[in-house]
């Protein structure tokens, strides 16, 4: 540490082949891992997607795009990506608006806030699998709902929810939400704490109720948090298996199936790896289009002043 | 209850406004009372409808079949420990736990070790290329883990790393890059340049500074990243699914499903597992709610 100032400046390692080799191992271990484990296998999936394979014998059988018009028209595939899409619709009209409104009653200061923030995001931390074995036995006949519904004189009401392909797909939207809103409550209420309370007493000054004060001043600020849960939400439901898997593994007579569970169904229990193949490009297209989406509408208005300010 | 409605009127609260205003006709406090009652009551109700299914499932542990199927909301009569010492005494549980518990540390410590390589560089290098290659890092965010599976399934049996926690660590260390490095890259940035100016002028190199000023500096950055990946391992379910088969390799999500799949019949027990495999990750949310709110609301809304 007694070295002079006038010889470390002349070998310090700021130009040349020496910084460049220095930033190469520093992204060295993370790029070959990400490039190993993610890029690598997504680009396998398009290349197992055209051929007809077993995963056991060599890659042989050249089908062209065949599995891909054999997905499209199984309607059991079908009823799998709407199943997908109607948890889309159900999470953005129903979770995300209950999650706004839980997280602007929290918002406030009021006696219980911290407990009951902490009750309503604590799903987030259990596994789906626990969810949703906890879930399929309450739900069960004679469980924890059959007997509440008893209990207050509903009895007749009580239906055998996983097992009636009517009512399967929204007891596990309920079970969802159940585990999930707490999170997209975090989310927003971390964005409605970005908001500047000034603007809010402004709106009430000007002789706006608090509705308006809601509707015109917080909500259009709230925007960018809005957008990122909506995408968020929007990734959790095309990727759903662990719940589905778990609670019905698909059924009854396929009335649960998701894209995620179709894929696991053909390629791991039926070994027909290249159908399952062309079902995850499938399912990596509905992201594909979902992330150039988001590249347009939410990460150039958004990050832009995140990442600016950001480095101050 | 006066207490629940002055938050609707926060700015009376400062004695200057409240001086200024009116008194409040008594119709309207009525009505605020009425209201704060009316949003107690749903807030309470949806933290019950959280807590329900998981006091059932605790209390439903210590019943035995017939009373679960007769009364399923009333408190065990008896108290049947039967079921958590049997679970507690069966070295499989054990095993399973030790399982998760070693895949988690291995995961977490690739993702977060690598990710902060990375941020370092992505955050105070100029180099060509490294906005291309910091997309390429955050589109990860995009895609979920399920495309890859069938592939790297394939991948991991040919590198022979079937039922061994790498072939799990390393994939979940690999997904997790992304939402790490977004996190830790504006943190780094943050750390004044002058800092590594002055170690430089110690002779201290890139690495000396990363690893012995800016990692110890971005301790809490670290947590966060790090709370993150356990919580994301430890429930983390189709990757074992697919890679393990030996029973001994299990995880604790493989445990409880093949668990409740096993007993069918016998509720009490299967919830008996399900509770005890539950508590790691809420007596760990009680430790670390405020590193994962942090780093989940970062990553996401970058504040």
């Amino acid at each position: 540490m007694t070295t002079t100032i006038g010889a470390d400046t002349t070998r310090r390692p700021r130009r040349g082949p020496g910084r460049r080799t220095a930033i190469a191992l520093f992204l060295l271990p993370a790029l070959l891992l990400y490039a190993i484990f993610v890029l690598f296998p997504i680009v396998q999936a398009v290349r197992y997607s055209v051929f007809k394979w077993n995963g056991l014998t060599p890659l042989t059988d050249f089908v062209g795009l065949a599995n891909y018009q054999r997905a499209l028209a199984d309607p059991v595939f079908q009823g799998a990506v709407q199943h997908n899409l109607l948890v889309i619709v159900l999470s953005l009209v129903v979770q995300i608006p209950f999650a706004l409104g839980l997280a602007l009653m929290l918002s406030r200061r009021f006696r219980g806030r911290t407990v009951l923030r902490l009750v309503f995001f604590a799903p987030y931390v259990i596994a789906e699998v626990i969810t949703g074995v906890v879930w399929s036995l309450l739900l069960q006949p004679s469980g924890l709902a059959d007997g509440l519904l008893h209990a207050i004189g509903l009895g007749s009401l009580y239906q055998p929810w996983l097992a009636d392909p009517s009512t399967v797909m929204l007891a596990m939207f309920f079970v969802i939400s159940w585990k999930y809103f707490g999170f997209h409550m975090i989310l927003l209420l971390a964005g409605l704490q970005g908001i500047p309370h000034e603007l809010e007493e402004a709106a009430a000054i000007d002789g706006a109720t608090r509705r308006q004060a809601i509707r015109f001043v917080t909500l259009p600020l709230l925007g960018p948090t809005l957008r990122v849960s909506v995408f968020l939400s929007i990734i959790g439901a095309l990727q759903l298996f662990d719940l589905i898997w778990v609670t019905t593994g698909g059924g009854p007579i396929n009335a649960s199936n998701t894209m995620a569970t179709y894929m696991f169904d053909w390629g791991f229990k039926r070994f027909q790896l290249g159908y399952g193949s062309a079902v995850a490009v499938i399912l990596f297209g509905f992201a594909l289009i979902l992330a150039l989406a988001y590249q347009r509408w939410v990460l150039r208005r958004d990050t832009e002043g995140a990442m600016t300010t950001g480095g101050e | 209850m006066t207490s629940v409605s002055s938050p609707t009127t926060d700015s009376a609260a400062r004695p200057m406004t409240a001086a200024a205003r009116p008194p409040v006709p008594a119709a309207i406090r009525l009505g605020r009372i009425v209201s704060a009652i009316a949003r107690y009551g749903f807030l309470l109700l949806v933290a019950a409808v959280i807590v329900v299914p998981i006091v059932y499932a605790v209390l439903g542990g210590f019943k035995d079949p017939a009373q679960l199927a007769n009364d399923a909301i009333g408190l065990p009569n008896p108290w049947v420990v039967e079921n958590y010492t049997d679970v507690l005494t069966d070295p499989s549980f054990w095993r399973q736990l030790a399982n998760s518990s070693i895949i988690a540390g291995l995961s977490t410590i690739l993702v977060v070790l690598f990710a902060a390589l990375a941020a370092f560089v992505f955050a105070r290098r100029a180099f060509p290329g490294r906005e291309v290659l910091y997309t390429l890092f955050t589109l990860g965010l995009l895609f979920p883990a399920a495309v890859a599976i069938l592939p790297l399934f394939i991948l991991v049996r040919d590198l022979g790393l079937l039922d061994n926690p790498l072939g799990i660590a390393l994939p979940e260390a690999a997904f997790g890059l992304p939402l790490t490095i977004v996190v830790l890259r504006p943190f780094f940035r943050s750390i004044p340049t002058e800092l590594e100016d002055a170690a430089s002028i110690d002779g201290c190199g890139s690495f000396g500074f990363f690893w012995r000023i800016l990692l110890p500096l971005s301790r809490p950055a670290l947590a966060t990243v790090g709370v993150l990946a356990i919580v994301a391992s430890w429930n983390q379910f189709l990757l074992p699914l697919v890679m393990l088969s030996d029973e001994s390799h299990w995880t604790l999500p493989l445990g409880v499903t093949n668990f409740s799949t096993q007993y069918t019949t016998d509720t009490a027990r299967i919830l008996a597992y399900t509770t005890l495999a539950l508590i790691p990750a809420l007596v760990f949310y009680l430790f670390a709610e405020r590193q994962l709110v942090g780093g989940l609301t970062q990553g996401s809304v970058k504040g």
